[in-house]
């Protein structure tokens, strides 16, 4: 079965989509869209060294995610600059470099359009094993720090006072955000990994009354749509990064209109 | 100086600087199992900052922050600010940073007056209500420290004095300590034991009636403000003398502030230092 390219895209995007629907819901509780933007923009930096010194890209980009990272909170506490113009800073400034160093390298051939936009149909049956690998260790993580982390995204300083440990589960958060644009790259590329975190979560929020039920949704929503954009990429040839994508959008829009007054538990008005 | 062991917690001569300027300085004071302390002071003197201090939100860059180890902290603070992407009920939002019994979190609601208000989401409800479901969080961990930033902000009038006389009840009932932010001393007035004034710094402190009769009060607040209060005042127990002096219901007669109030003296020169300070 997996021998076929497109089950291998559809298992593969599935598996991405599980593990950024309940991260996704973080990213927008917590406001951290340009965040997480900024993490994927670093991934092309990681990809660059990765090739550079010949060792897994899946891991350089990690590392370099999370050195990103680490850079971002460091700057933040001398902060001179706002964070949105530091996260644009470091966004922009590691995208640059990390296609300077990938025109240095002459000798090295690679499909820069997949970089960016991601090349879901050339995933291999390692690439699955990475991404449900690594999927189900961010979800475990996201379970085991779900209590704390949850408790600091609704107000850091409530948490603090009563005693939870929440910077602990900021940095455990931040890393599982690198493992995942890591593993998610090849599916989306660097430029749309943000809007796979960020459109099914959305689209959940209309569906939920409570965070645990907004993360399940936002995964099904992100499956549905790496389901359809999938197959509407085969039926008319167009790029499958993008594809998911604007499937994901399509399903937002849907959520928005009238006709979802209609499915039950939906939460808009006080009870 | 009191005891640091019976403190529930203490702040021992402590400053925050941020950027080069010290948010507050020197202050110095603790909350004891069953006491009100309430830091008053006008917007930027640093109240909540020391709250926070108390709290340990902030680290202090100077000075030493003593908590008991078995704190267990009720905390109000002074604005909540939940994403609207965030679907959170009030049920849930009660068990935030800990686990709480269902019977506690409805009879907690039912005394702030918003027991019907259980299932709601957080992010549908009025200022006033939102203030009341976070006061019946911070009583539902049977804290012994409760630590309210300006409880009672967005409440009406009348549920001002009901939310101040519970707040004084769950004192009596527990035995918990209060730390209480405020920046009007007339309604918090009957329900404090201590009150701490501040702008930057420890202006006076001392009993409600000592700090609100104060010279440094009044420079700080204008005249109105305490003129006001005595107002206010004459419905109770003691005396307003026409001089402005007060008589105490021990007899004794003060000008304004403590006597036996040894602070006082060494706070005279801080001010003239912070005043050149701020004038430089």
């Amino acid at each position: 079965m997996l021998d076929d390219f497109f089950t291998r895209a559809i298992i593969g995007g599935i598996g991405v989509a599980l593990v950024t629907g309940p991260i996704g819901c973080f990213i927008i509780w917590r406001r951290m869209a340009y965040f997480g933007d900024t993490l994927s923009h670093a991934a092309l930096l990681g990809v660059a060294l990765g090739l550079l010194m010949n060792i897994n890209l899946t891991f350089s980009v990690f590392v370099v995610s999370v050195v990103v990272s680490l850079a971002l909170m460091a700057m933040q506490k001398r902060a001179s600059l706002s964070a949105d113009a530091l996260l644009g800073l470091l966004a922009h400034s590691s995208l640059a470099i990390g296609l300077v160093v990938l025109a240095f390298m002459t000798w090295i051939r690679f499909d820069l359009m997949g970089l960016l936009f991601g090349d879901i149909l050339a995933i291999s049956k390692l690439d699955i094993a990475v991404i449900y690998g690594g999927g189900v260790l961010v979800l475990a993580m996201l379970a085991w720090i779900w209590k704390p982390l949850f408790a600091v995204t609704v107000s850091a300083e409530l948490a603090g006072a009563e005693g939870v440990k929440g910077t602990q589960a900021n940095i455990i958060f931040m890393l599982l955000l690198a493992v995942l644009v890591a593993i998610s790259m090849k599916i989306t590329g660097v430029l749309l990994i943000t809007a796979l975190l960020i459109i099914p979560a959305a689209t959940a929020r209309r569906f939920a009354t409570g965070p645990e039920q907004m993360a399940v949704v936002a995964a099904i929503c992100g499956v549905a749509a790496i389901v359809a954009g999938l197959y509407g990429s085969l039926e008319f040839d167009t790029p499958s990064g993008p594809s998911i994508i604007v499937a994901a959008l399509l399903l937002f829009v849907l959520s928005l209109s009238p006709l979802v007054k209609f499915i039950p538990n939906t939460s808009r008005s006080n009870p | 100086m009191k005891s640091q062991l019976e403190n529930l917690v203490s702040l021992e001569a402590c400053g925050v600087n941020r950027a080069g300027r010290w948010l507050v300085r020197g202050i110095t004071f603790g909350v004891k199992a069953g006491e009100v302390v309430t830091l008053i002071g006008p917007n930027g003197s640093g109240k909540s900052t020391s709250a926070k201090v108390a709290l340990g939100i902030i680290k202090p860059d100077e000075g030493q922050v003593v908590r008991r180890h078995d704190l267990r902290v009720g905390y109000v603070p002074q604005k909540l600010s939940v994403d609207w992407t965030l679907p959170l009920s009030v049920e849930r939002f009660m068990r935030l940073t800990g686990a709480v019994s269902g019977t506690d979190i409805s009879s907690a609601l039912a005394q702030t007056g918003v027991g019907q208000l259980m299932n709601a989401q957080i992010r549908n409800l009025s200022g006033g209500e939102l203030q009341r479901v976070m006061l019946a969080r911070a009583i539902a961990r049977k804290p012994n420290l409760l630590v309210l930033d300006e409880p009672v902000q967005g409440v009406d009038y009348t549920g001002e004095a009901a939310l101040y006389d519970l707040i004084k009840r769950v004192r009596d009932e527990t035995g918990c300590g209060i730390l209480m932010v405020s920046h009007d001393l007339h309604v918090v007035m009957a329900a404090t034991d201590h009150v701490i004034c501040l702008n930057g710094h420890m202006c006076c402190h001392g009993t409600p009636r000592a700090v609100a009769t104060s010279d440094e009060y009044r420079r700080l607040f204008g005249e109105r403000a305490s003129s006001s209060l005595a107002i206010y005042e004459h419905n109770h127990d003691h005396t307003h003398l026409p001089d402005g002096r007060v008589a105490h219901a021990d007899g004794s007669i003060t000008d304004h502030c403590h006597p036996g109030d040894g602070h006082h003296r060494d706070h005279d020169h801080t001010h003239q230092a912070e005043a050149a300070k701020h004038a430089g």
